[in-house]
């Protein structure tokens, strides 16, 4: 199929939204959404992602004030059937009165296109999405997999301006979840449509979002690519919520980061560094000369490698992933080496 | 081979012997009807001659509670569809509490609703003597099981998510509720219709209050024949009345089968 040749941006500014019983599920939020681009709103279920998105949608209105443009076009008013949007439901929300050709068609009969237009169209679609061989079922004869891929066939007929996908692989099992992230990231990168797509899994954010906006409660935690987000998180809250992070206090003394348990050497330390933060693959077992020492107190076999659990004397016990075939033993005294090129310090950590 | 151990035949035995609870008063009552003489039994023969004199007696009362139903049918679908999606749609403490209401009529004797039909509206020009005035009371009567039947599926799928879907894809709040809405429903729908029609058909409490001797439906005719004439005839009466609903019945439940979906769009170009 051929991208359409302008993708539409997206301005949200000012939009808060309190819910009738005086709920505030968004805090005043500004956002743009460059045009072609994929973002991924991601945070923990609560955190008005899925209001912002609805909001852009215009299954939600935004408090008064509050614009939603896409383009310099302002639609803040226009319902959602006059946006010309594709949305890809968590429940999928297929017709179950109509075969799959028909979900997939149906977009294009309201805009009553002809019927030959509408059925090459369809045809189009399921190709696409490989789904040649189920246009005559029903919806209740189709798997999870497959029904994920008539809703996002029936979200892409009608050439939205922006596509729109809330959780849409939540409800499937790990193993179909990864294939078909895949296959929606090769879809997305061809297609290149603006896509904003709602996830609480922030696997699946790194994977498929050219930027993430991290929320929380209401508000916008960092916005950023997933590199940026992985080794630059802005807060505590981020660097908690997206992959696994460790943490250790102490203070900075002659070039090295000292803790309870051995000192990390660190020549370009903050001064005032009180805690710092560095993510497992930062951390490895050290034979020599370790620069910190503890025991294990846990080990987990992941079969391609196994991921140990060190208390330190930390609050919590150092995460750390190694690919040594050898057991290690609950107790067993271990060394360990920082590398100090990924010590992170938390503005709110000095 | 099956190997059918005795709590099947337990469990058969019971199942017949609550069939012939039910079957039996049936059979004999139709069989009465085609009887020449009830007291003497089969052995004095059979004859469509009760049948036939209430043919030509009461075939009006039929026609009457006939067309009496499928008014009511449509006044229910009409008000109580639309009613159960307003219902579906915005639930809150006030709907619920509608729920509830809509049983009252159900709750409260027929005798004391066609009573305060009576002193509310029975001074309304010739509304007394209108097939209309007993039209108001099966409807009052048969509305609350429509909207239930149309509410509990509408509750049972996702019509708000549904709803939403179509209307990504641009379809307008009428698009949305010919298209998606009503096929949605439409098992609630045919099962509210079912209940509605037989319901009216058979409602005598109130009817029987309500009407007049020129607007007499089918149960109030048939009590009228026990009390008044041979029991044959009351009899017969009951077998007519089947005749009439089982066909009804048959073709209300055809219609609520799953229907296959139709063919391809892209079969329809080709």
């Amino acid at each position: 199929m051929t991208p359409r040749a302008n993708p539409v941006s997206i301005t949200l500014s000012g939009c808060r939204k309190t819910f009738p019983d005086g709920t505030r599920a968004l805090e005043p939020l500004d956002l743009e959404i460059v045009s072609g681009e994929t973002l991924v709103l991601l945070g923990p279920s609560g955190c008005g992602k899925t209001t912002t998105l609805r909001m852009i949608a215009g299954l939600e209105q935004p408090d008064a004030g509050g614009k939603v443009l896409f383009d310099s076009a302002d639609v803040t008013a226009l319902p959602i059937e006059r946006r010309n949007v594709g949305m890809v439901f968590q429940s999928y929300a297929l017709f179950p009165n109509m075969s799959v050709a028909e979900n997939i068609g149906y977009g294009l009969r309201i805009r009553r296109r002809p019927k030959a237009g509408i059925a090459s169209r369809v045809r189009e679609m399921l190709a696409l999405m490989r789904i040649e061989r189920l246009a005559d079922r029903r919806i209740d004869q189709l798997s999870g997999g497959q029904r994920q891929r008539v809703a996002l066939a029936r979200a892409l007929a009608v050439e939205p301006r922006v596509l729109l996908l809330d959780e849409p692989l939540t409800a499937l099992d790990a193993k179909l979840r990864e294939e078909l992230r895949l296959e929606i990231d090769e879809l997305l990168r061809g297609l290149g449509i603006t896509t904003i797509y709602v996830t609480h899994d922030q696997a699946e954010a790194m994977a498929l979002g050219d930027r993430i906006v991290v929320m929380s409660e209401g508000r916008v935690a960092q916005v950023g690519t997933p590199r940026e987000i992985y080794q630059h998180p802005a807060s505590a809250f981020v660097a908690e919520f997206i992959g696994t992070m460790n943490v250790l206090r102490g203070n900075v003394r002659d070039g090295a980061f000292v803790t309870g348990a051995g000192a990390i050497p660190w020549p370009e330390a903050p001064a005032d560094a009180a805690e710092v933060r560095f993510r497992p693959e930062d951390v490895r077992l050290a034979g020599e000369t370790p620069h910190l020492s503890g025991k294990i107190v846990a080990s987990v076999f992941r079969g391609d490698r196994t991921r140990l659990l060190v208390d330190v004397g930390g609050e919590k016990p150092l995460v750390l992933e190694t690919g040594t075939r050898s057991d290690f033993a609950r107790g067993n005294a271990v060394g360990l080496c920082v590398d100090a090129s990924g010590l992170i310090v938390l503005p709110e950590a000095k | 081979m099956i190997r059918r151990g005795s709590l099947f035949f337990v469990q058969l035995a019971f199942a017949l012997v609550v069939c012939a609870f039910l079957i039996v008063p049936v059979l004999l009552s139709i069989l009465a009807g085609l009887t020449v003489n009830y007291q003497v039994g089969i052995s004095s023969g059979l004859t469509l001659r009760w049948v036939l004199e209430v043919w030509n007696g009461y075939r009006d009362t039929m026609l009457l509670s006939v067309g009496l139903a499928l008014a009511c049918l449509v006044v229910t679908l009409l008000l109580g569809v639309p009613a159960a999606y307003v219902l579906a749609r915005r639930q809150s403490r006030l709907t619920r509490f509608f729920e509830e209401l809509l049983v009252m009529p159900v709750a409260i004797p027929g005798l004391a609703t066609a009573l305060a039909l009576i002193v509310t509206y029975g001074s309304v020009g010739g509304l007394r003597t209108s097939w209309v005035f007993i039209l108001i009371g099966h409807v009052l009567f048969t509305l609350p099981f429509m909207v239930r039947s149309v509410l509990a599926v509408m509750l049972a799928i996702d019509l708000k998510t549904l709803e939403e879907g179509a209307a990504s894809l641009g379809a307008s709040f009428r698009r949305r509720f010919f298209d998606i809405v009503l096929p949605n429903c439409r098992s609630g729908i045919v099962a509210g219709s079912l209940m509605v029609l037989t319901l009216s058909i058979g409602e005598f409490n109130m009817t029987w209050l309500l009407h007049t001797p020129l607007n007499k439906t089918l149960p109030v005719g048939l009590a009228d024949a026990y009390a008044s004439l041979r029991f044959e005839i009351g009899s017969a009466y009951t077998l007519v009345f089947f005749i009439m609903i089982v066909p009804l019945l048959l073709a209300m439940q055809r219609a609520a089968r799953p229907r296959p979906v139709k063919s391809s769009i892209i079969k329809d170009e080709e």
